[in-house]
């Protein structure tokens, strides 16, 4: 494989981690079919950002655009300053996180430099060719796709990556964004109340479902997401439907679709739509009072009961776990 | 205000997939299609423009073979005032290379709204794509839209947040749930929909740089196991995933 170009996301002048997801992703694809490619880890945002973490995880080359007008992600500026780079290099591939920002950047960029765009990849084999994986058909297929050109951009689905160590002497290279002719601007975040993790990146995922009865009754789903740590809430459409949780919290079909390591469903039925967001969990784990719900076909673990009893008893089992 | 929507034919959600015998892409044997959902809340939006600015013309525009035709009818029930086929056999799994053909179809508009993803390929891209190619403005995945004196603003949702982005028309918007209630098509418009004009145009769609390698069921999971009934189980199931799955 040629040269990657490892497109990082900061926020708040912070990286994120799926920053180093990514990087390590690009790694692989660089090491891949006999190496020799380097990796340049590219980050644009505001002044000060502390990069030096990137050398540990595979960065070849920091390369680092400045500005507090690159705070947020600003996508016609974004843009240019990611096709500029690619155009002053050589690269066989440009891969990036995706994210809110990969889903909106990977395109953007591909039809700038007229190259194809795989999206939210979950695997790739590199031989004489780059064959990626995608999951199509709300998770109920996977495309093997080759692609025939390059260079191309790839985002790959968050989660799925874990960051490798893989240490070197990574030197850190200032750049300078073109001046963009700006159609959009990026105004500001509009933060919501809690600052819980996102269903698409957090380890752990707790999910309810209309088996809660009432929208307080997530208050038994958001204690065993604090004894977990690590976790973000997550619900079924038809909470959110009924006005109990935010859309953004919704997983499934019309939601967000996550892979954490462990994803706990509570009072969900397992509808197919459900389980489109959620399939590609690594543990899953299903409490339903009914026996025969389609959660448990994919569940790995499953208790029959009421969760009214377990999920409580649960919470406190792993808080003494966590104490010990 | 001339709005265009770009509108998909998929398989239903509730659809069991089966892979064709060329191992590379489906069995339509028995396979429902329908209008992409995310497109429903493209065509409930670009409705409402209209209706608020009050004059104009809405297009919805499909690529894909001659049963998208069926597709582009269930737009026109919705309301939509006219539609074009982009008629071609091939699929294409490049989203370039499927914007290049639509870009080629969607120059003069002042808002063109898309489906925040295709539920088939996954993408989400070809919305943005085309706004590159034309070089205009596009805010992708919103959930909330004003458009006022030639400028809009939009929210879109990222990881833990929403972003809140002003922009110049014309314009690209790919629509995300939540964005509206999309309307069904009422009998008095599925009646009208027979009448409104539907023009088919062939094209020429290529692959782009991406060849189907195949197409594949995922793994199945490994049978999951039932560790018993009510919270007397709790304890084997810390037990499972500390010493078996290995996640605690
Ligand atoms: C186009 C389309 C897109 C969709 N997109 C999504 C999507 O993105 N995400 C999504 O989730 N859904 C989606 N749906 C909806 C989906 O079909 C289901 O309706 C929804 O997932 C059901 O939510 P639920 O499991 O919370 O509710 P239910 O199906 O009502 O299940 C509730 C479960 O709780 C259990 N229960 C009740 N009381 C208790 C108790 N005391 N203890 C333990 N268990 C209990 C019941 O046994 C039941 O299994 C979509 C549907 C369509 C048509
Ligand atoms: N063949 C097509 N015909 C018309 N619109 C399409 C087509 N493919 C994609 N789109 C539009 O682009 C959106 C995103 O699709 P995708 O990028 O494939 O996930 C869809 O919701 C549609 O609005």
């Amino acid at each position: 494989m040629a040269n990657v170009l490892a497109v990082l996301e900061q926020r708040g002048g912070v990286l994120k981690q799926v920053a180093l997801e990514a990087l390590t992703a690009a790694r692989q694809l660089a090491d891949a079919s006999g190496g020799g490619g380097s990796v340049d880890a590219f980050v644009l945002g505001p002044s000060g950002m502390d990069v030096s973490e990137l050398g540990k995880f595979g960065a070849d080359q920091i390369m680092v655009g400045e500005s507090d007008e690159l705070s947020l992600y600003q996508p016609d500026s974004y843009a240019a300053a990611t096709v500029k780079q690619v155009q002053s290099g050589d690269y066989g591939a440009i891969l990036m996180a995706a994210t809110a920002m990969g889903k909106d950047l990977g395109p953007r960029v591909a039809a700038r430099l007229d190259c194809p765009l795989a999206a939210d990849v979950t695997a790739f084999e590199a031989g004489d060719r780059l064959t990626v994986s995608r999951p199509v058909y709300s998770g109920k297929a996977v495309y093997r796709l080759e692609i025939t050109a390059s260079p191309c951009v790839i985002s790959v689905r968050p989660n799925v990556f874990q960051p490798i160590e893989n240490a070197r002497d990574a030197a850190t290279v200032k750049i300078t964004p073109p001046d963009e002719e700006v159609r959009s601007r990026t105004i500001e975040i509009k933060e919501p109340g809690k600052a819980r993790l996102d269903v698409t990146e957090a380890p752990i995922v707790v999910s309810g479902g209309r088996g809660l009865k009432e929208p307080e009754n997530f208050n038994l789903v958001e204690d065993l997401a604090d004894a977990l740590g690590n976790a973000a809430v997550g619900a079924s459409r038809a909470v959110v439907d009924a006005g109990w949780r935010s859309h953004s919290d919704q997983v499934g079909q019309t939601g967000k679709t996550v892979s954490p390591q462990l994803y706990v469903a509570i009072g969900i039925s397992g509808a197919i739509q459900h389980l489109a967001g959620m399939r590609t969990s690594k543990v899953i784990v299903a409490i339903n009072k009914d026996k025969d719900a389609p959660i448990f076909k994919i569940a790995d673990y499953g208790i029959v009961g009421d969760l009214f009893e377990i999920v409580p008893r649960l919470t406190q089992e792993i808080k003494n776990l966590r104490r010990a | 205000m001339k709005i265009a929507v770009c509108v998909k034919r998929v398989p239903d959600t509730e659809t069991r997939i089966k892979i064709g015998a060329d191992g590379k892409s489906i069995d339509e044997d028995g396979v429902k299609f329908v209008l992409n959902p995310y497109d429903e809340y493209a065509i409930e939006e670009a409705l409402q423009l209209k209706a608020k600015v009050g004059d104009g013309e809405v297009v919805a525009i499909a690529l894909g073979r001659d049963t998208s035709q069926e597709t582009i009818r269930t737009a026109l029930a919705m309301g939509v005032d006219r539609g074009v086929l982009l008629q071609t056999e091939s699929v294409s799994l490049d989203p370039v290379a499927v914007g290049k053909v639509l870009a080629a179809e969607l120059a003069g508009y002042d808002l063109i709204l898309f489906g925040k993803l295709a539920i088939d390929d996954y993408s989400q891209a070809v919305g943005t794509i085309v706004a590159e190619l034309l070089g205009i403005a596009s805010v992708s995945a919103i959930g909330h839209l004003e458009i006022a004196d030639g400028k809009g603003t939009a929210e879109r949702e990222i990881e833990g947040g929403v972003e809140v982005v002003e922009f110049s028309l014309p314009a690209v918007v790919t629509a995300d749930k939540g964005l509206n209630e999309p309307r069904y098509p009422a009998l008095r418009g599925i009646m009208m929909a027979k009448k409104k004009p539907l023009e088919v145009k062939p094209v020429e769609l290529d692959g782009g740089g991406i060849t189907v390698s195949d197409l594949t069921l995922p793994p199945e999971r490994p049978e999951g196991r039932i560790l018993g009934e009510g919270p007397d189980a709790v304890p084997l199931l810390i037990e499972a995933l500390r010493t078996e799955a290995k996640v605690l």
